[in-house]
């Protein structure tokens, strides 16, 4: 019934290496092709996550158009509401990227078979970002694209600024994603709808689609603990003034790496609560 | 003489008021097949969880290998593997997509290789292309087994192994598990309720009620010990009270 074995000494010994070492590319990529898989098994999935981008920007590009001939503030930056709502997209995309692979664990029950093998929670995490990325490229190119043709309106002439802000909203998208991570992995699934919304407490005071000064004074101060306030207000120094705000960029790099701190932070302490309570044998629909 | 390869000692675990685990220790030989034992609730499972790290022990020392589990996992995770019905496998992904991750996870060198030969072995080899949600519950426990015998473990831990399997294809797990013994002289720790299994595998039982290991010994010793015909009227005799013998064994 059994047949020979294929795996001499010396694999073993090669096994163990690798499962010793402390960081693999090979896990990370191996939990990347995973998501991969998973997203390539269902493509009514992969029209999910091209369809909200794309409907945003229609419903905005009509919008813009409507305006630009009653309204002095857009007749002045055509793109204003485009780029704002593309900008805001990637931000919740890069949140919801990693946080639904994060679910796509619990959602098979599987955390138990993954940490049982040499995987590192950080490789995981780190795989984790990486189809974030992915999920956030294929979500919105299309959508910046289609706005071309469609509108004569291109994200892309912003030119670096663009890149700048990208880092930002991805970096917040992901700290808040972690975050997210590490509620659901304490609180179990009954948290997962946190996925889907606690970015959109944050919109207000992001001020996505109308300048800060918009807030009542003493909501100022808090919208600016917020990247993605620098990164609107900055957009529209871009837009309206033709000038890269430096500051607000720096500024907004030093909020984010302080919130992937305790995003990061969140997640690794709920990690370890659930080793504690067993949760990562349990957890599951 | 040399170390055992699961040396356990004086380990708790507590959920609150709560004691799931109750300053059990045990230690299992190489080459050796033993069972916790007992009925749902006695800590099986949980000890099985701390063994492979996967739960954090309130007190007391685990140690796989030689060495310290709760401080060293890393060192012992690629040389052992675990299978239960409590975990899964994402539905959608086929079985090879889902061996193929799980064999790079473990750094296995030829991959494909690996998973063509327990596929033979474990007549999976006409489930590989299908999506793991779509497989029977004993198509389940083979591909499960597979993944588990990827990394070809010196110690696999099983957690209920042929729950929900029909009579036939638990019978033709058991063999599987006692030629892979056989064959690479692995230690298999095992958790579970039937009682002809273990019997049949195992020839160190751990009897486990309340968290507390309550006997121990081979199932010839215990049948005899309690004036028995098989295991599972020892194990209603101890789950029942019936037997004097209810302290915990040091």
């Amino acid at each position: 019934m059994i047949g020979r074995s294929i795996s001499p000494a010396a694999s073993q010994r090669a096994m163990r290496r690798a499962g010793e070492a402390p960081f693999s590319p090979a896990r990370v990529w191996a939990m990347l092709l995973r998501y991969l898989y998973i997203l390539k098994s269902s493509w009514p999935r992969t029209i999910e996550l091209l369809y909200w981008p794309t409907l945003q920007m229609l419903i905005w590009g009509f919008m813009s158009q409507f305006l630009r001939s009653n309204s002095s503030y857009v007749a002045q930056a055509f793109g204003v509401f485009l780029a704002a709502v593309m900008l805001w997209d990637m931000l919740f995309r890069s949140q919801l990227g990693l946080s639904i692979s994060f679910l796509e664990e619990m959602w098979s029950r599987n955390l138990g078979q993954l940490f049982v093998t040499p995987l590192r929670p950080y490789e995981w995490l780190l795989s984790l970002l990486a189809m974030s990325m992915i999920r956030v490229a294929i979500g919105m190119v299309p959508a910046m694209l289609l706005a071309i043709p469609l509108y004569h309106y291109s994200i892309f002439d912003m030119g670096l600024p663009l890149i700048a802000f990208l880092v930002v909203l991805m970096a917040m998208g992901w700290a808040l994603g972690l975050a997210i991570c590490g509620g659901i992995l304490r609180h179990g699934m009954g948290a997962e709808s946190l996925a889907w919304t606690v970015i959109f407490a944050l919109a207000p005071l992001s001020c996505v689609y109308y300048p800060l000064t918009t807030l009542p004074g003493w909501l100022q101060p808090v919208a600016w603990c917020l990247p993605s306030t620098y990164v609107f207000e900055g957009m529209r120094a871009v837009l309206f003034e033709r000038a890269f705000r430096t500051d607000f960029f720096l500024a907004a790099l030093a909020l984010d790496l302080v919130y992937i701190a305790l995003g990061a932070a969140t997640f690794f302490i709920a990690f370890r609560d659930a080793r504690r309570r067993g949760a990562l044998l349990q957890m599951g629909e | 003489m040399p170390e055992p390869v699961i040396l356990v000692e004086r380990l708790v675990k507590r959920y609150g008021a709560t004691v799931a685990v109750d300053g059990i220790g045990f230690a299992v030989e190489r080459g050796v097949t033993a069972a916790l034992l007992g009925g749902n609730g006695a800590g099986k499972t949980t000890t099985l969880a701390i063994l492979l790290g996967l739960l954090l022990p309130t007190a007391g020392a685990v140690r796989v290998f030689g060495e310290d589990v709760l401080r060293h996992r890393y060192r012992v995770l690629p040389r052992m593997n675990f299978s239960s019905p409590y975990v899964d496998l994402p539905h959608r992904l086929t079985v090879r997509q889902n061996l193929s991750i799980y064999a790079r996870l473990y750094g296995l060198p030829r991959r494909n290789e690996r998973i063509a030969q327990l596929a033979a072995d474990l007549q999976i080899e006409g489930l590989l292309d299908r999506p793991a949600g779509k497989l029977s519950a004993g198509q389940k426990t083979r591909v499960a087994l597979a993944k588990a015998l990827l990394n070809e473990p010196e110690l696999l831990l099983l957690d209920e192994p042929t729950a929900s399997l029909d009579p036939d294809s638990g019978d033709w797990a058991r063999g599987y598990l006692e030629d892979y013994r056989a064959r690479t002289g692995a230690t298999i720790l095992l958790a579970s309720h039937n009682m002809a299994e273990v019997e049949r595998l195992c020839s160190q039982v751990m009897m486990m009620k309340a968290g507390r290991i309550v006997d121990r010994g081979s199932p010839e010793d215990l049948i005899d010990r309690y004036g028995r015909t098989n295991l599972e009227e020892v194990f209603l005799a101890i789950a029942r009270d019936r037997h004097a013998v209810l302290e915990p064994v040091s």
